[in-house]
């Protein structure tokens, strides 16, 4: 727990205050207040404060994958792009499927001490959508509050149906990777007019759509809490609108790309833009910025998929889905939705830290900015626009899809219960005094 | 030129070119003792297959002796790429050893386009120039079979521009088919799809084509008709009932064939299926220009190593 002092911040855009941070939680709030003795201060020069952004959707690759990242490469890239707790989706190898592989996470998010790290527990075992895994056991001795297969849909209804009323017990939330893998067999693109020119086999929105509708209806006779992962087609939001007005509890995140790029970017077959579900239409990112403004969608989360060079820089066909987004998350939220005018400030905490931490049952997260709530707070300069370098980025992957692209709002610290984890764009080591 | 990855590349006057140099070509060879000309000497092309392939693979290798290159063909059996080599590495290494032209053809569409980025790359860092040539990735394209299909028709009509040209078939797993109708539409030529739905892609709308689901509908008004191959794997798909009910609704008999105007010419890509998309008798019939096809396949290719490797003539 730290105690720091932050001048000439304005939190959510509104009128500059001053705030002094003792043992991690925030005791006061002011204008023209004096910075205590000892204290580190940090000058915010006008800029804007948010509670720190929450990401229920990222993949740490570790353990078994840490040739693409590892739970302190994705914990720095998490600091550096304004986020103080992430959940770790568990298509890990070993599966995080059990108590043993779930704490093993959080133990090591917790050394590296940089973002809280979340485990997301398996829903069945071996993500193979057969047998559920030990829910209970997860929930109860290693703490976990959400379970997905992502990467995997629960395609078979009775498991999924199961899942869901065994999690109602529990007060845990089923996240739901919505594919019908009936329907998506051999899919590399949206199904549409750009795949069909490229000859790449369609995932057509249906797969995402049905399963929705699908999982509306379960967990609805389940009184269980549903979220659906990347939503990423217009109709998708339709099922949900009409799911929530029937009092459904499901929520639903979008991602950053899913905000901002189409398949107009396969044209080069470049498998950097290759990701599941696949980028769709421009119909489709203006229905997702819509849906996001409005609450159909509740959060952006950024499905933050690193992958190394080789598993990449391949044909097409051969490369896997997934890409970079945890330093790119806010600046592209600002872009898409804050600079058209589709939200506030304001808006922005709700839909990157606020509700978020509300779908996961985070205490200590995505809290108003106010006197006695935790010091988990971002800076950021709206203003200042940055032009993105993966080999720049944190993550031991590359593979970004905004290289080249310049955009706004950079984050220029980040502070996890008082302590300063990023500032300027570098890391802040914890000092071991 | 610098590759060639898609007929979206060409447009009609580069298109034509490749045309008018491949009937120079078949001319300046015909009558000739030794079929040789000395064009590429010293050029190094490799034909590189990651599938199965007779007649193109051949078709390739014979365009590049006739213009004297040092032709060197590699399949992924018994290569590296059996011992688990990325297609990049392979690629890169091909270069290396100074392939002036990379021809490849490979199951993953946008094979092609990929290792013409690598090539690029590599340019920028070592100066090594290769060209590559889509030999046939996934069901992308494949360039050089529209190419001389466009030969074959402008001989056998005078004329590619006007026409109207049926392709009757599984388009959806076709690279022949787009690269057809992509380059027929560029020449001027309408073209007309026909297949049954599950056979056609989604938002084939948006291409330069009419869709028919009725075959005798259209066959009276056209100039020609290309019959594509039906992979036996696409029933198991579910893509139509069986192999009977397609032939009936889809095959090319006599009956069919006869339905055509007099001029009409009956292509096929191959390799046919007999009895299957196409009557035997029709398939030797002489309204078909399937041979023509195999013949013009060199002299196209001739014309399209010529334009990536001694630039286009004046």
């Amino acid at each position: 727990m730290s105690d720091l002092f932050i001048r000439n911040a304005r939190p959510y855009d509104d009128d500059a205050v001053d705030l002094v941070v003792r043992d991690g939680v925030i005791t006061e709030i002011g204008s023209g207040l004096e910075a205590p003795d000892g204290v580190e201060t940090l000058d915010a020069e006008g800029r804007v404060l948010l509670p720190g952004l929450v990401d229920l959707h990222v993949h740490l690759r570790e353990p078994g994958g840490e040739e693409s990242e590892t739970v302190e490469t994705g914990s720095r890239a998490a600091a550096l792009g304004g986020f103080t707790a992430v959940f770790a989706m568990p298509n890990t190898a070993p599966v995080a499927d059990t108590d043993v592989v779930t704490a093993h996470v959080r133990r090591r998010g917790a050394e590296v001490g940089l973002v809280d790290v979340h485990p997301v527990g398996a829903v069945t075992v071996g993500l193979r959508g057969e047998k559920l895994a030990e829910l209970g056991t997860m929930a109860t001795t290693a703490g976990v509050r959400m379970f997905s297969d992502d990467g995997h849909c629960v395609n078979d209804p009775l498991v999924m149906r199961r899942a869901l009323e065994y999690a109602s017990a529990l007060d845990v939330v089923i996240a739901q990777h919505a594919e019908d893998h009936r329907l998506t067999q051999g899919a590399q693109a949206n199904e549409g007019v750009v795949a069909s020119r490229l000859g790449l086999a369609g995932w057509p929105a249906t797969a995402e759509e049905t399963i929705v509708a699908r999982d509306c209806a379960l967990a609805r006779e389940a009184g269980a809490r549903l979220h659906v992962c990347h939503v990423s087609s217009a109709r998708t939001v339709e099922v949900l609108r009409s799911a929530k007005a029937a009092g459904v509890t499901v929520s639903a995140e979008v991602t950053p790309h899913h905000l901002l790029l189409t398949d107009a970017a396969l044209t080069s077959y470049d498998p950097v833009n290759k990701v599941n579900p696949p980028l769709r239409t421009a119909a489709d990112t203006q229905a997702m910025r819509a849906a996001l403004a409005e609450g159909v969608i509740d959060v952006v989360a950024t499905d933050h998929a690193p992958h190394a060079a080789q598993y990449k820089d391949t044909e097409w066909q051969a490369a896997r889905p997934g890409m970079l987004g945890l330093q790119t998350a806010l600046s592209v939220v600002v872009h898409t939705m804050v600079e058209p005018g589709l939200l506030d400030w304001h808006g922005v905490a709700r839909v990157m830290s606020e509700r978020p931490a509300e779908i996961a049952g985070l205490p200590d997260q995505g809290r108003p900015i106010a006197v006695g709530e935790p010091a988990n707070l971002v800076l950021v300069d709206p203003e200042e626009p940055w032009t993105v370098r993966g080999a720049a980025l944190a993550s031991l992957s590359s593979n970004t899809p905004y290289e080249g692209m310049r955009l706004p709002a950079v984050v220029v610290a980040t502070v996890l219960r008082g302590r300063v984890t990023a500032r300027d764009g570098r890391v802040v080591e914890r000092t071991t005094a | 030129m610098k590759h060639l990855l898609t007929v979206t590349d060409l447009d009609a006057a580069t298109a034509t070119a490749l045309l008018d140099t491949s009937d120079r070509l078949r001319q300046a060879l015909l009558g000739r003792e030794v079929r040789k000309l000395p064009t590429l000497r010293g050029r190094t092309v490799i034909t590189m297959f990651y599938e199965d392939s007779t007649r193109t693979r051949v078709s390739f290798e014979i365009a590049g002796k006739w213009m004297s290159a040092d032709t060197v063909n590699v399949s992924a059996k018994g290569s590296s790429v059996s011992k688990g080599e990325s297609l990049r590495d392979t690629s890169l290494t091909l270069s290396a050893m100074g392939a002036d032209c990379v021809i490849v053809r490979h199951p993953a569409s946008g094979a092609a386009h990929r290792l013409a980025a690598w090539a690029d790359k590599d340019r920028e860092s070592t100066g090594t120039h290769t060209s590559i040539v889509n030999a046939g990735d996934g069901t992308h394209e494949h360039p050089t079979q529209a190419l001389l299909d466009a030969a074959t028709l402008r001989d056998r009509l005078g004329s590619v521009a006007g026409r109207r040209i049926g392709i009757v078939g599984d388009v959806l797993h076709s690279r022949v088919a787009r690269s057809n109708v992509f380059l027929l539409a560029t020449l001027g030529a309408e073209v007309v799809l026909i297949a049954p739905p599950t056979l056609l892609p989604v938002g084939v709308a948006e291409w330069p084509c009419r869709v028919s689901h009725e075959i005798d509908a259209e066959l009276p008004g056209l100039d020609a008709v290309m019959m594509l191959r039906v992979q036996a794997e696409r029933m198991t798909g579910g893509f139509f009932p069986s192999s009977r009910e397609y032939a009936v609704a889809y095959g090319l008999s006599d009956a069919r064939a006869a339905m055509l105007p007099e001029h009409g010419v009956v292509l096929h890509p191959g390799p046919m299926v007999r009895g299957m998309e196409i009557a035997p008798s029709v398939a030797d019939s002489a309204r078909a220009a399937i041979l023509a096809q195999v013949r013009n396949g060199v002299h196209v290719r001739m014309a399209v190593l010529y334009h990536l490797l001694a630039g286009a003539p004046e």
